[in-house]
């Protein structure tokens, strides 16, 4: 069995992220794993610009962000495994890959950050109800033929779902040559980043239908149409409302679920509405010695978030490693109150800043969010707008939460009348 | 010119293909669609049933009965996944209990061994999941659970290692007797055979009309399912029906082979034998029905949901018998009919026979086909030899399911070749986890297009017309 000091499954920008920050931290030995042929992950199929204002101040493409780690890796000549499948994960930090060079091995590790990402949402997910033709795709799937590949998986299009994937993917289609129907959402509301809107769907005239649904999917070998129809504040569809709308092709974007089958095979307690790990600040989870960063822990709306997360994770296996691990401090459980669906970390050491990223369950207007210990009141702040697409945060300083031991710890919002 | 040609692909043609290709015959096995088990064979309830439910002294009685018996040992020969799993039918009340005990008669009546009813306690002992509303079950101990599609596919790639020819796309619209053969045309290619065997499914009363046999005609009936993560696959251990209705056996929560967890069927009669669309309606069906059997049934987790036709004959049995000369239907097999199709290829020989066909048994005939999921089985150390001589199988593409590349280059290569994304799908599971082929399908459809060496964009979902990619991009 080979050992090592730390292994990083999942080599995208967590991935890359967390291994940068754990070698700079002095750890020699570490073993980044990739299914893909290449560093980057998914990175590497969203080729359209706003990545890295955040993080770099600048704007780049997904494959120009994922560069900047990728050359960092190679600069800090940290060893990585491509096309290498992860099967397992123990809590013993046993961790089992194949790939065509080494077959199948095992690697006994100090620590483990998962970094493994998340997937699309399926149509199968979903109960439409209809046939089962080709032309059924999520965005994600439909964004690697095009852009990859370099295939046009569909010329009409209706877009189920308004996440950020699916307005990327109007506007990538529409480019290519694709007439893009309609995207419909569910919801009264989009769950995609308002800039995307604007850029994707406002400048090329898609029309955005809110409260609308598909319902059914015609078609024998390919799609020939799509059945959409709009919903009640219940989301169930209305008698009447439904429209026929011609197209061969159906994109899905609705929603990501963080890939946590390796998690639960270690063992890690997972939060169910993240469906991610519960973790501390460390983000570690509730197995010792084993960190979670990235969409496999919740899902971000931007990769900048990402590397941050990831660079906490880096750095406290690094530290687990080298056995820096102060344990005396207290943990406070933080809960969610009205408004907040739920937070990351789930959990804080009231011996640091920990700054405490959540989102919200509805669009809010003058919300207040407060983080209340029992009835006493330790931080406000007050928001303009919050929606669930856009992830909120709150820095919790040591100071603001010292002396704290009680598990009753909410934060929740406050909306003016 | 054949000596036996068989009309249609699904579980019953691949089983007669199989029996007739142990004798000195020349067989074609004829199936309309892109790949074989396209139709009711690859959408049903995956059951290799004790037999029981079938009216005593019908052909489906004897024939479900003989069939499970059979099954175990075909499995093992066609290398399929097979387990004796038992199955329940659960009474909620006493009105329902004596049902259970007409279909315990019957079932003794019918040869079916080791039946008995039970109660609520042992029920529940047995299967801690199923709601406290079920009072009763009848437990049926050799019930048993079989993947329908990897049994037809095997089935058919082992007639074709025996020497029978198959022939898809090939859509049967004429037949001539032409006195001591039948002519036989899909409108382009004629088929010279002195014999036929039909079993086009919903399509056979079509068939038969071509001979002029129209003593029996067949109405699709729709069925839906809905397929349950792998989390779930061991919520219930037995396959769990409902008490029996005129319309079907009802609604079933069952563990699948494969380690999923499969919901449904609906049953509704239906008129487009093409139709296999799925509704709301029918998907609330199930759902509402596996809340009253199962706690906490995981609605959550639905993967995939589908549809499958019955191919009921208004005959009310398994249409078998020989209408005119050389020519032999097994129509209308619609439930048991997967559990009775080794019994059925073995009475679809006697009828041959009885006609005239000279069975003679083939010496080098080899009944033994390699499973397709040889290696997933192996031991870690023989799959490190596997992955040294041949490194695609160290090239893992579908993530849910586990399947390597060299799994997938196989089965294109395999009899009965894969030549599209769902005939992959059908015979090494990629594309059929969680994720549903959102991140493995693009690589497949590279890997078919290098191996049946044609272009990217005419790789098809499922044969002519189900293109994936239209065209280069700009």
């Amino acid at each position: 069995m080979i050992k090592t000091d730390l292994v990083i499954i999942g080599a995208g920008p967590a991935g890359m992220s967390a291994a940068v920050a754990a070698r700079k931290k002095g750890i020699e030995s570490i073993l980044l794993l990739d299914r893909n042929p290449f560093l980057g992950g998914i990175l590497e199929q969203c080729i359209h610009n706003g990545f890295g204002l955040h993080k770099f101040k600048e704007e780049l493409t997904g494959p120009e962000y994922a560069y900047k780690y990728s050359k960092e890796v190679e600069e800090l000549g940290i060893e990585y495994k491509l096309g290498t499948m992860v099967l397992d994960v123990t809590s013993d930090k046993i961790v089992t890959a194949v790939n065509e060079k080494d077959g199948v091995f095992t690697v006994q590790a100090k620590a483990v950050i998962l970094a493994m990402g998340c997937r699309e949402r399926s149509r199968g997910a979903l109960n439409i109800s209809g046939t089962r033709p080709a032309g059924i795709f999520t965005a994600g799937t439909a964004q690697k033929y095009v852009n990859i590949d370099g295939y046009l998986p569909g010329k009409k299009v209706v877009i189920l779902g308004s996440g950020d994937i699916g307005l990327i993917m109007a506007r990538r289609m529409t480019l290519e040559g694709a007439e893009v129907k309609a995207v419909c959402e569910l919801m009264p509301y989009s769950g995609g980043l308002t800039r995307n809107i604007v850029q994707c769907l406002d400048d090329f005239d898609i029309p955005l239908l809110l409260s609308h649904t598909v319902t059914k999917i015609h078609g024998d070998k390919r799609v020939t149409g799509v059945t959409i129809c709009e919903v009640d504040e219940n989301r169930r569809p209305i008698v009447g409302k439904e429209r026929y709308i011609e197209c061969d092709t159906l994109l899905l974007s609705v929603g990501l679920i963080p890939e946590n089958e390796l998690s639960k095979k270690a063992g890690i307690k997972l939060d169910s509405i993240t469906s991610g790990a519960v973790v501390n600040g460390n983000r570690e989870t509730s197995v010792p010695g084993i960190f979670a960063c990235g969409n496999v822990l919740h899902v971000h709306d931007l990769v900048d978030f990402v590397s941050d997360e990831a660079e906490i994770a880096g750095n406290a296996a690094a530290d687990f490693i080298m056995d820096n691990c102060s344990d005396s401090a207290v943990q406070i459980c933080l809960n969610t109150g009205f408004g907040v669906r739920y937070t990351v970390p789930q959990v804080i050491d009231q011996s640091e800043d920990t700054r405490v990223f959540f989102r919200v369950t509805d669009i809010f207007k003058k919300a207040k969010i407060l983080v209340k210990d029992g009835d006493r009141t330790i931080l406000t702040l007050k928001r303009e707008h919050c929606a669930p697409g856009e992830m909120e945060s709150v820095l919790l300083k040591k100071t603001d939460i010292e002396g704290i031991c009680s598990n009753n710890v909410n934060i929740l919002l406050e909306v003016e009348e | 010119m054949f000596d036996v040609v068989i009309i249609g692909a699904g579980v019953v043609g691949g089983m007669i293909a199989r029996k007739l290709s142990g004798y000195n015959l020349s067989i074609c096995l004829v199936e309309k669609e892109s790949d074989v088990a396209m139709g009711a064979t690859k959408a049903n309830s995956a059951i290799i049933h004790a037999g029981f439910d079938a009216a005593v002294g019908s052909l489906k009685a004897k024939l479900n009965v003989r069939g499970s018996e059979m099954m175990e040992n075909v499995a093992r020969e066609l290398g399929v996944k097979y387990r004796r799993n038992g199955s329940m039918v659960l009474a909620f009340n006493d009105d329902e209990k004596t049902v259970l005990d007409d279909l315990l008669e019957r079932g003794v009546k019918n040869g079916v061994e080791g039946m008995r009813i039970i109660d609520s306690d042992e029920l529940h002992r047995l299967e801690p999941n199923i709601t406290d509303d079920v009072k009763y079950a009848l437990l049926a101990p050799s019930g048993a659970i079989i993947c329908p599609y990897e049994l037809a596919i095997a089935a058919v790639g082992n007639a074709m290692d025996n020497g029978c020819e198959l022939k898809t796309e090939y859509n049967v619209k004429n037949i001539i007797n032409d006195g001591d053969c039948y002519l036989i045309s899909d409108g382009e290619n004629e088929i010279r055979s002195r014999y036929i065997v039909n079993c086009a499914g919903v399509y056979s009363d079509a068939i038969a009309t071509l001979v002029g046999d129209t003593s029996f005609s067949v109405t699709p009936r729709r069925g839906e399912y809905m397929l349950v993560d792998k989390e779930f696959g061991t919520v219930v251990n037995h396959t769990l029906f409902r008490v029996p209705s005129k319309m079907g056996k009802g609604i079933l929560v069952s563990p699948t082979v494969d380690g999923n967890l499969l919901l449904g069927p609906t049953s509704e009669d239906i008129e487009d034998k093409s139709d296999v669309s799925t509704t709301a309606p029918g998907l609330d069906t199930i759902l509402k029905s596996v809340y009253e059997t199962i706690k906490n049934p995981p609605s959550r987790s639905v993967i995939t949901s589908f549809c499958g036709l019955r191919s009921t004959p208004d005959t009310g049995d398994f249409v078998i018998n020989v209408p005119c000369e050389r020519f032999v239907n097994a129509a209308g097999i619609e439930s048991p009919g997967l559990s009775s199709s080794p019994a059925i290829a073995e009475y679809v020989a006697e009828l041959l026979s009885g006609a005239g066909l000279v069975l003679e048994k083939k010496e080098d005939y080899n009944p033994i086909r390699e499973p397709s999921h040889k290696f997933r089985e192996m031991s870690l150390e023989e799959k490190n030899r596997f992955i040294a001589e041949n490194p695609a199988y160290g090239r893992y593409i579908c993530r849910c399911e586990e399947v390597s590349e060299g799994e997938i280059i196989a089965a294109i290569h395999t009899n009965p070749p894969a030549r599209n994304l769902d005939a992959v799908k059908r015979r090494t599971r990629s594309g059929m986890g969680r994720c549903q082929g959102g991140f493995c399908s693009p690589s497949i459809v590279s890997i078919l297009a290098r191996e049946l060496g044609i272009p990217f964009e005419n790789v098809t979902k499922s044969g002519e017309g189900s293109i994936i990619n239209f065209e280069r991009t700009k």
